[in-house]
């Protein structure tokens, strides 16, 4: 094991695989002179050349689209977008053609890309670089949504990812990258996609973080425990396609409650989906009503202290989680 | 850009080759004179976009390639699929959404494809074809090939992002694509003048580092030669060119088209410029070939897309059981949910009773026809 941060361990994990197979090439931009908006790429290019790390023009549409024709003829491309809210202008190419290709010319053709981009709110950049729209991948079917919130998870599913044959949208954290974590060394530390990582055992409430949040969830938990008496047992799912939902609903069958924590919109989102799914497969298990905690139903603000009630904290998840095992009024809830 | 004038280069081929060409141009023409009569008798559903007219285009340009060259097409593909050698009849079969389909069914009119002939696919999306010829080539590129990749996109494609966006990487990267516009003058009914500033869609490129020329698309031999030309410099200086091959559709835009944006006049004049009479005529008169052979090539189109139509009306639809293949790769080592059928039950079991507890059910001692009376019952209300 070693500790190093979330940004270096998916940077281990793309120079482990170029080093492994020749047919992974990264392309995005500022991926390459520039080391990375976010550094995540920073040294790629001198190790493996501009053949295979390949800075791009500001064409997002046109980035994706090629990574696909280029995964279709047997490469494995990684294309990074800077932000997730810049992955709507290739929305054409993601939906239509990367995660539908395979389906419509009848499994003749195969889409092996990797398309990485970091969401999530906390530097105020505003309405146009903070969201996080997960909810929005995983509403394609076709497409594998991996949402990684540890050092350890973003290097293995990341390797993971390139290895596979469908297409993954690869959703990192802004605010992740500089957190540090235990990361095994093995060259193949490999991180399946459907296996939920059960972050903490509990028998009160089961609570259910997707990307950051499985870390906020965590601490909410830390004090459900110090300070109200009331066991939670943590899930990050990892995915959210494939999803684990086996382990969630054995989670629920023994606490017969359930949270979801997400950053994204509540309408039509994680929660929403992920809700629905256990009322209809453990209804009878639940002693209370799901609850969910989300991001705030608004473009995200700029001022700073908008900002930081646009999205959840630990004492929202402690409120929620208390109002689900009935020691509190209810009064969690968006934002 | 310069290339030789037409004079010099536009010269017939062999005649066996000349032949090939004619009796191609005549099958795709004959074929989708039939699938417009099967879509007229509802055995052809959705779009149903009919490229004739554009026959001298489809073909000129893609025998200018290789077999191991690439092949990219739009929403108007059938011609496409025909010209690099998919049967007749899995592309009527597809047409019919049957199981024999080059797509097995789930692409349609509008999403041929068929990998083993390099013909990657038709696509839905104007001018969303663009970047994928570019990764096809990026991937020729990467792996040391020479083979080259031909884009085929209509004048509408040109206002798409894409086209600025991949012609100018495209050359940027030094891929060897060549870009093709077939011109028919229209994007769906907006005529080419009210929908771009520049008429000239060959200049088109020229800010984004990719030259252009133009070829007559209305005759086979001059967009061969055009196309040839274009093929062979990519292939040698790695550098994308775009060609304008200037032609118009006889038919509507898709078979739902009233067509109230051009005149009888109009598309009259062009007809008269039918390339397949034109070319076979050519042909006669040069002694290539003479009328006898011309009557017995449309007469061999037309049986054998007959037989196409046999084949795909034989052929069955998909088994609703297959509704869920290929929406993902499943040969890895994945666990989980990919796809979710909220109305299915065993999606997601309660955990599995012991070994003690199902002896105890006696599942096997259903009488057979009980069982089969579940079975039916499941059917009916899933």
């Amino acid at each position: 094991m070693s500790e190093m941060r979330y940004r270096d361990a998916l940077g281990a994990a793309l120079r482990e695989e170029l080093r492994r197979d020749e047919r992974v090439l990264l392309m995005g931009e500022d991926i390459g002179v520039f080391g990375g908006a976010f550094k995540v790429t920073a040294g790629l290019l001198e190790e493996f050349g501009e053949r295979r790390v390949r800075d791009t023009p500001i064409s997002e549409n046109t980035i994706v689209g090629i990574g696909v024709g280029a995964a279709m003829r047997g490469l494995r491309p990684v294309v990074e977008l800077m932000t997730i809210n810049f992955s709507l202008l290739a929305f054409d190419q993601i939906v239509n053609h990367a995660a539908h290709i395979h389906y419509m010319f009848g499994g003749q053709a195969r889409v092996p890309l990797v398309v990485r981009m970091p969401q999530g709110a906390g530097h105020q950049l505003g309405p146009t670089h903070s969201h996080c729209l997960e909810a929005m991948f995983l509403h394609v079917p076709g497409l594998l949504v991996a949402v990684p919130a540890t050092a350890a998870d973003a290097k293995g599913l990341l390797k993971t990812a390139i290895r596979d044959d469908n297409p993954v949208i690869f959703i990192e954290h802004e605010s992740l990258y500089g957190v540090r974590g235990e990361v095994p060394d093995s060259d193949e530390h490999l991180v399946d996609f459907g296996r939920a990582r059960v972050a903490r055992e509990g028998s009160d409430v089961t609570i259910v973080g997707i990307s950051r949040m499985a870390l906020t969830a965590e601490r909410a938990a830390g004090t459900l425990a110090e300070q109200h008496g009331v066991q939670a047992e943590v899930i990050d799912p990892r995915t959210l396609r494939p999803l684990d939902l086996d382990t969630i609903l054995a989670s629920v069958r023994k606490t017969n409650r359930c949270v979801i924590v997400e950053e994204g919109w509540p309408h039509g989102g994680v929660g929403a989906n992920l809700a629905a799914l256990v009322c209809e497969q453990a209804f009878d298990e639940l002693d209370a009503p799901v609850q969910r905690v989300s991001g705030a139903d608004v473009p995200m603000p700029y001022s700073k202290p908008l900002e930081d009630i646009a999205y959840p904290h630990e004492p929202q998840i402690v409120d929620a989680a208390l109002a689900a095992v009935g020691l509190a009024g209810g009064a969690a809830g968006s934002g | 850009m310069a290339r030789p004038s037409h004079a010099a280069v536009a010269r017939l081929p062999e005649p066996e080759v000349a032949r090939e060409w004619l009796a191609t141009m005549t099958l795709i023409r004959r074929f989708e004179e039939r699938a417009g009569e099967m879509y007229a008798r509802a055995k052809v559903g959705g779009f149903l976009h009919l490229s004739i007219g554009e026959e001298a285009t489809i073909v000129g340009s893609a025998r200018a390639l290789r077999e191991s060259d690439y092949l990219v097409s739009t929403y108007r593909s059938h011609g496409h699929a025909l010209v690099r050698g998919t049967p007749p009849e899995q592309v009527m079969a597809e047409l019919f959404g049957r199981v024999d389909g080059c797509s097995r069914g789930r692409g349609g009119s509008m999403h041929m494809f068929d990998l083993g002939r390099r013909f990657m696919g038709g696509y839905g999306i104007v001018g969303g074809n663009l970047p994928i010829a570019a990764g096809i080539a990026l991937a020729s590129d990467y792996e040391g090939s020479d083979e080259v990749t031909l884009c085929t996109f209509g004048d509408g494609a040109c206002n798409q992002g894409t086209f600025g966006e991949t012609l100018n990487l495209a050359a940027l990267w030094r891929l060897p694509v060549v870009f093709i516009v077939t011109n028919n003058q229209f994007g769906m009914g907006t005529a080419l003048r009210r929908h771009s500033a520049v008429t000239d869609l060959r200049r088109k490129g020229e800010g984004l580092g990719v030259p252009g020329m133009r070829c007559d698309g209305m005759d086979v031999v001059d967009t061969h030669a055009a196309l040839s030309w274009a093929v062979e410099r990519v292939r040698t200086e790695r550098r994308p060119v775009l060609v304008e091959a200037v032609t118009y559709r006889f038919r509507g835009h898709s078979m739902a088209d009233p067509e109230q944006y051009r005149t009888k006049e109009e598309v009259a004049q062009w007809r008269a410029r039918d390339p397949i009479p034109a070319f076979g005529e050519l042909l006669v008169r040069e002694g290539a070939l003479d009328e006898g052979e011309r009557e017995r090539i449309d007469a061999e189109a037309i049986a054998r897309v007959d037989a196409a139509v046999r084949f795909a009306e034989s052929s069955p639809f998909p088994e609703p059981d297959s509704l869920y293949d290929d929406v993902y790769v499943l040969e890895g080592p994945l666990a989980g949910t990919y796809s979710v059928r909220t109305t299915d039950p065993e999606a997601h079991p309660e955990p599995e009773p012991d070994a003690a507890a199902q002896a105890v059910d006696g599942a096997d001692e259903i009488p057979q026809q009980m069982s089969d009376a579940l079975l039916l019952g499941e059917e009916a209300t899933s």
